[in-house]
């Protein structure tokens, strides 16, 4: 699933030369090694998610006050069944940021893919229309941009009631206007171009020139974004759960894992370290393949 | 077309232009308060009245008061009308007026995200500069790599390990709030670093400093990261232009080159993330100052969420709204005043 997700962008590169766009794509792309390192990690992380029932080697959820914060098993104390150590009311802390795992890129690409779907719309159609429609789509789009990120998810969230499925909405809403921006700033440099107009002039609609024509051709910077927004997710999510407004507990979200952990943090190092970790891996290696994606797909860029 | 000779009059032309597109900001912002309070599922004014409930005469009269027997557009032209007299209601809880609380508790955040941001810039420059210079050096790539594990930072995480490493291993800062109990500093300008070096207890100043040392750090991070990086590319493309060659030629010193010509140019582009950053900054706030039990503007928002205090919420995320949109037009209208192509451009 991953390879087809790096491999799909390749093709509408504009500056790719026709022979061997994807060997191409691959030649700048590998070159980079921490685009590499972070491409490998994800799909580390992503196996883990989905065979977290399979590898965890507990059930995230059972509790279990006998082994109550025992310590990671190269500590005094801990033992090789609870590797990482477990938390308050003796939960595996392993297992739970294994599942941790499904959420959050679960959480990552839900996310992502709602915002993309309607900021590519509401992109191309401010682009394409011009005028009043424009300007209403774009001064919304600045006003989301104008007001701190998490203060709007906050608000957000507030107005709907915590839990994930409200934090998903919010941090998909709060990441829009980056699609917004960057669909209609490509439709408006690709509607000048002959092609456009050939389609045009031989009878294409609106919506055929929109979808067919126009959008195909500035799907490299979306990809790009996309990588890059993913990790901002994850983090505006985990942010959410840190502060009791994203999924509840006893879900093993990291973000929210940690804020149960935070009142131990003086008594129990592992219980606040480990997920946090996961969370700071993760985001680290989409960022690396977010710049390593830019790279690749825009080598005029790297210059 | 040649470009407009300097005058007054573009001047003005430039900074009204500028004022008047936040026009449209902040009336999204205060629709976005106004409705906030009727999206919350259940009837507004027991929303705004808390759960203790409210009895039907006083109910009446609210509904009255604020207007909720009348047309929605009515009911925001009243909205408005408050908000822009500086009534933005008052809290349930404490029954003080909203914005008192905002202006006594804002200055600590204020004390908070200077800090952070004078943290940032003065770690900051000096890598993004040093590392551009000594591209591909082991300095450049450590400077790299650190300032994208700072980007990618879960910062509430952060917080928590350095409140393990520094506080609970070796003792050296205090977990949480901003001075000692021991001390009662009469608030004079609301900075703690200020009122207590104008206070006759010269270790209460040291107390502050203590204090605020870990949410400097876990605030200015990503800032930090984020300048770091900018710098550093907006420094390479200028030492890459004709007239650092020319310099070059004309053997100015090294350090003239850098610090004299290319700096200059290169600080252009850092200026305009350095205004972009504030409001990363605020948002990073509210979970700074959770984590730190710090008494500013965020951790109190969150306070509201859990007590449902609705008036709070509203009234407090309309004013940081406002605040950064402020910031971020004085941001660029100091951009436009410095860089004249800017100026005339739009």
């Amino acid at each position: 699933m991953t390879t087809e997700t790096m491999e799909a962008p390749a093709v509408p590169v504009p500056t790719a030369t026709p022979p061997h766009p994807l060997r191409e794509f691959w030649g700048y792309f590998s070159a980079n090694h921490g685009a590499v390192a972070g491409l490998v990690i994800i799909a580390v992380v992503l196996l883990v998610a989905l065979l977290a029932p399979v590898i965890a080697p507990h059930d995230p959820n059972i509790t279990d006050t006998a082994i109550a914060l025992k310590p990671p098993f190269w500590q005094e104390g801990g033992s090789i069944a609870y590797p990482l150590g477990t938390d308050p009311i003796g939960r595996d802390i392993l297992s739970r940021v294994m599942h941790g795992a499904r959420l959050s890129l679960l959480i990552g690409i839900a996310v992502v893919a709602l915002s993309i779907a309607i900021g590519t719309v509401l992109g191309l159609v401010a682009g394409f229309f011009r005028g009043l429609t424009e300007i209403f789509i774009m001064r919304l789009m600045d006003i989301i941009l104008t007001l701190p990120s998490l203060l709007l998810a906050i608000v957000i969230v507030a107005v709907l009631g915590p839990g994930l499925m409200n934090a998903m909405l919010a941090v998909a809403l709060v990441i829009l206007p980056h699609y917004v921006r960057l669909a209609r700033a490509a439709v408006i440099t690709e509607t000048s171009k002959d092609y456009v107009t050939a389609a045009r002039v031989s009878g294409a609609g609106t919506t055929r020139l929109m979808f067919k024509e126009v959008l195909p051709n500035c799907t490299a910077p979306l990809i790009v974004q996309a990588s890059l927004g993913i990790s901002t997710a994850i983090l505006d999510a985990a942010a959410l759960g840190f502060l009791g407004l994203g999924a509840q507990p006893p879900s093993p979200e990291w973000g929210t894992m940690l804020a149960d952990a935070r009142e131990f943090v003086l008594r129990a190092w592992w219980v606040v370290t480990f997920p946090g970790l996961a969370i700071l891996i993760t985001v680290l290696a989409f960022n690396l393949l977010g710049d390593g994606l830019r790279d690749a797909l825009d080598p005029k860029l790297k210059r | 077309m040649a470009a407009p000779p300097f005058s007054v009059l573009a001047m003005l032309r430039f900074i009204l232009t500028r004022v008047s597109l936040i026009i449209p900001t902040f009336i999204g912002i205060t629709l976005l308060a106004f409705f906030l309070i009727r999206l919350v599922p259940g009837d507004p004014i027991e929303t705004l009245a808390g759960e203790r409930g409210i009895d039907p005469a006083r109910h009446e009269q609210l509904r009255k008061e604020y207007g909720f027997d009348k047309p929605v557009i009515v009911q925001y032209g009243i909205y408005l009308a408050r908000v822009l007299q500086g009534d933005l209601g008052k809290s349930m809880i404490t029954q003080e007026p909203v914005l008192n609380e905002f202006s006594s508790l804002f200055p600590a955040t204020i004390e908070l995200a200077t800090c952070a941001i004078l943290f940032a810039l003065l770690l900051g420059l000096p890598a993004g500069i040093i590392a551009a210079i000594r591209r591909n050096s082991i300095f450049d790539h450590g400077v790299m790599g650190i300032s994208l594990a700072g980007y990618s930072m879960p910062i509430f995480w952060w917080g928590l390990i350095l409140i393990l490493l520094f506080s609970v291993q070796f003792d050296l800062t205090p977990v949480s709030g901003r001075i000692d109990v021991l001390y009662y500093i009469e608030p004079i300008t609301g900075f703690l670093l200020i009122d207590t070096l104008l206070s006759d207890e010269p270790e209460a100043f040291w107390s502050a400093v203590r204090h605020l040392i870990l949410p400097t750090i876990v605030l200015g991070t990503v800032p930090l990261a984020v300048i770091a990086r900018m710098t550093r590319s907006a420094m390479l493309e200028v030492l890459g232009e004709d007239y650092i060659r020319t310099a070059k030629a004309k053997g100015l010193s090294r350090f003239r080159i850098v610090a004299l010509h290319a700096l200059r140019n290169a600080l252009i582009p850092v200026v305009t993330v350095i205004g972009l950053q504030i409001g990363v900054l605020f948002t990073g706030a509210i979970l700074t100052e959770t984590i730190f039990s710090w008494p500013g503007v965020g951790k109190w928002l969150i306070d509201a969420i859990f007590r449902r205090d609705y008036p709070v919420l509203q009234g407090g995320a309309l004013l940081l709204g406002v605040v950064v949109m402020s910031v971020n037009l004085l941001v660029d209208l100091a951009y436009g005043l410095i860089n004249p192509r800017i100026r005339h451009t739009r």
